[in-house]
C-alpha cells in the first residue's frame, strides 16, 4: 500500500488543531462548529496554511460527515416526542418558519440569488443549531426551567421539517421541474411516514436485523446500511443526507440507544471533517464583501428568533424572563444551516460565504446572548462546574 | 403524591413534586443515564436552581439506598395491590450479554423501568444487589415492574 507521508502528516496536524480548538471551544461552553470553520478558512485559499495533500480526503470525508449528521439527527427521534411537541407546540412551529424562513429569503431576493439560493438561504435563516442548543441549555443547567420543553419541542418540529425540505432542495437544485420537485418531496415525506410507522410498528424487527452485542460489529452493520440508504437516495436525486436520516428514524428505542453510542466518535470525527472543508471551499476574498450582508441577516434573525420562542414558550405559560431565556436559547444556527448550502454547493458562488459567516457569527453570539441575558439571578446561583456534560 | 412528568425532547424526562415542607424538586433523566436534580424557586417558578448531578451509576447507588430495601420487603404485597404491576423471575442465560459482568452495565432500570430487586443464584438469595454485582450464568433475576418492563429485562438477559 502506497501510503503518502505528506498526506499523514496533514490531516494528523488538522486534526490536531481541530483537538485544540475544540478544547477551547469547551472551555468557554461554545460550540466548536466555528471554530472548526475558521480552521478551514486558515487553510483555504486565502489562508495561512494549504493542505494540498489533505484536500481529497477531507472532501470525502465531508461527504459522509453529512451522512452521519443525519443518521444521528434520526437515531435521536421518537415518535412519543415528537406526537408530544405537535400536540401542543404547531402554532410556534408555524411562527418559527413565518418568522425566520421568511428573512432569508427577502434577504436572498435582495442579493439577487437565484431561485435555488433564494430557498437554501430560507432554509438556512430558519433552522436553528439543535446540537448547539441542546448541548448549551445542559451546560447552562436550564434543562430543569419550565421554558425548557418549549425549546426543544421547536427545536424537534423543526428538524422533522428538515426531512420534507431537504429533498425539496436537492431535486429544485439539479434544476428539476417544480412538479418532479412536488412529487420527490411527496415520496420524502411518504418515505418518512412509512419509516416511521415502521419504526413504531416493527422497530425492534429492525434492531435485531442491525443489532449485534458486539460495538464493532453494530457499527460496521449501521453504517454500510446507511451508505448504502444514502446512496440510494442520492441517485434517485432525494439527497444522501434525507436517505440517512431515514435508516436513523427506524432504529428505535434501545437498539436506537446503542447506535448512537458507537457512532458518536465516528460521526463527531467526520462532522468536524465537514465543517472543516467547508471552511477550506469559502476564501476570505469571497467572504469579506458579504460580511455586511451576513450580519445584517444576522441580527435581524437573531431578533426573529427570541419573537418565535418567547411565543412558544409563552404557550406554556412561561413568564417574562424566561419567555426571554428561550428566545436567546434559540437564536444559534450551525451545523444544519451549513448542511443545507453545503447541498447547494457551487450553485451559486455567494451562498458558502455568506452562510458561513452568517453561522460564524450566529454559533458563537447566540450561545453568548442566552448566557448573559439570564446572568443577574444566574450570577448568585451559578454552581462551580467543571464536569463535561455528557449529552 | 402528585408527580408530574415532563417530556424534554432529544433530552429525556423530568419528574417534578412538591414535599411536605414545600419545596418543588425537579429530576430530569437524561437519556445518557446521568440524572439530574434541581429545586425551583419559590419567586421565580419557571427558574431551577442546580442542586446537584449523578451519573448512571451513582443514581442506581442512590435509588438503592431510598428505595430498595422497602421495595423488597413489600414487593409482593406491591404486585398484588398495584394493578399492572408484577414480579417475574429471569434466568441469566449462557451467551448473555451480561454473563460475567456487573449488574450495573445492564442498565437494566433505566433500560426497561423495571427493578431486579434480588439475585437468586443456587441456594444463595442476594437481596437488592447492587451495580458492582457481577452476574452469572443461570442466576435467576427477581424482577418487579410492569409485564412489558420484565419482559424487556428478560430480553436484556436472554442469550
Amino acid at each position: 500500500m502506497d501510503v503518502s507521508a505528506a498526506f499523514l502528516l496533514e490531516f494528523g496536524l488538522i486534526l490536531i488543531v481541530l483537538s485544540l480548538v475544540g478544547a477551547l471551544a469547551r472551555r468557554w461552553t461554545l460550540s466548536p462548529v466555528p471554530l472548526y470553520l475558521l480552521t478551514g478558512l486558515a487553510l483555504g485559499e486565502d489562508g495561512i496554511v494549504r493542505v494540498p495533500e489533505a484536500g481529497e480526503f477531507v472532501g470525502i470525508g465531508a461527504a459522509i460527515g453529512v451522512v452521519l449528521l443525519l443518521l444521528a439527527l434520526g437515531l435521536e427521534f421518537s415518535i412519543a416526542e415528537f406526537t408530544t411537541s405537535m400536540r401542543r407546540h404547531v402554532p410556534s412551529a408555524v411562527a418559527d418558519v413565518a418568522l425566520n424562513a421568511v428573512p432569508g429569503a427577502l434577504a436572498g431576493w435582495l442579493l439577487g440569488l437565484n431561485g435555488v439560493g433564494i430557498l437554501a438561504l430560507a432554509g438556512a435563516t430558519y433552522i436553528s443549531s439543535s446540537g448547539i442548543i441542546a448541548r448549551l441549555l445542559g451546560d447552562l443547567r436550564r434543562l430543569g426551567n419550565r421554558e425548557t420543553p418549549a425549546v426543544l419541542a421547536v427545536l424537534v418540529l423543526e428538524d422533522f421539517a428538515m426531512a420534507a425540505y431537504l429533498p425539496l432542495l436537492s431535486v429544485v437544485a439539479v434544476g428539476g421541474a417544480w412538479w418532479q420537485a412536488v412529487l420527490w418531496t411527496a415520496i420524502a415525506v411518504g418515505a418518512l411516514v412509512a419509516a416511521f410507522a415502521g419504526s413504531y410498528r416493527w422497530g425492534h424487527h429492525v434492531g435485531r436485523v442491525v443489532a449485534h452485542p458486539e460495538a464493532e460489529q453494530l457499527m460496521l452493520r449501521l453504517l454500510g446500511v446507511t451508505l448504502v440508504v444514502a446512496a440510494l437516495a442520492e441517485s434517485v436525486h432525494a439527497s444522501a443526507a434525507v436517505g440517512a436520516f431515514l435508516v436513523g428514524l427506524t432504529l428505535t428505542g434501545e437498539a436506537a440507544d446503542r447506535a448512537r453510542a458507537v457512532m458518536e466518535p465516528l460521526r463527531d470525527l467526520f462532522a468536524a471533517v465537514f465543517f472543516v472543508a467547508i471552511g477550506l471551499s469559502v476564501s476570505l476574498s469571497a467572504m469579506a464583501p458579504l460580511l455586511p450582508a451576513a450580519m445584517a441577516l444576522a441580527a435581524l434573525t437573531a431578533v426573529t428568533k427570541v419573537a418565535t420562542g418567547w411565543y412558544a414558550a409563552s404557550r406554556d405559560g412561561v413568564a417574562v424572563r424566561g419567555r426571554v431565556r428561550a428566545g436567546t436559547a434559540l437564536i444559534a444556527r450551525g451545523e444544519f444551516s451549513i448542511i443545507i448550502v453545503g447541498l447547494i454547493g457551487p450553485r451559486e458562488e455567494r451562498l458558502i460565504p455568506l452562510v458561513s459567516a452568517y453561522v460564524l457569527i450566529l454559533a458563537v453570539v447566540g450561545p453568548l446572548l442566552t448566557r448573559f441575558t439570564a446572568l443577574p439571578v444566574a450570577r448568585k446561583r451559578a454552581p462551580r462546574d467543571d464536569r463535561p456534560s455528557s449529552s | 403524591m402528585d408527580v408530574n412528568e415532563v417530556l424534554l425532547p432529544g433530552v429525556g424526562l423530568r419528574y417534578e413534586f412538591t414535599n411536605r415542607d414545600g419545596d418543588r424538586i425537579g429530576v430530569i433523566a437524561l437519556r445518557s443515564g446521568d440524572f439530574e436534580v434541581v429545586l425551583y424557586d419559590e419567586n421565580d417558578p419557571d427558574e431551577s436552581r442546580p442542586v446537584f448531578r449523578l451519573t448512571d451509576e451513582e443514581a442506581e447507588t442512590l435509588a438503592q439506598i431510598l428505595g430498595a430495601p422497602r421495595i423488597a420487603e413489600r414487593f409482593a404485597d406491591l404486585t398484588r395491590e398495584v394493578p399492572g404491576l408484577n414480579a417475574g423471575q429471569v434466568e441469566v442465560l449462557a451467551g448473555s450479554p451480561y454473563a460475567g459482568r456487573p449488574l450495573g452495565t445492564s442498565r437494566a432500570r433505566t433500560l426497561t423501568g423495571a427493578s431486579i430487586v434480588a439475585i437468586v443464584r443456587g441456594e444463595e438469595v442476594i437481596a437488592s444487589p447492587g451495580p458492582d454485582e457481577t452476574l452469572r450464568t443461570g442466576d435467576v433475576l427477581v424482577v418487579i415492574g410492569t409485564a412489558e418492563g420484565i419482559l424487556g429485562v428478560e430480553r436484556l438477559f436472554g442469550g
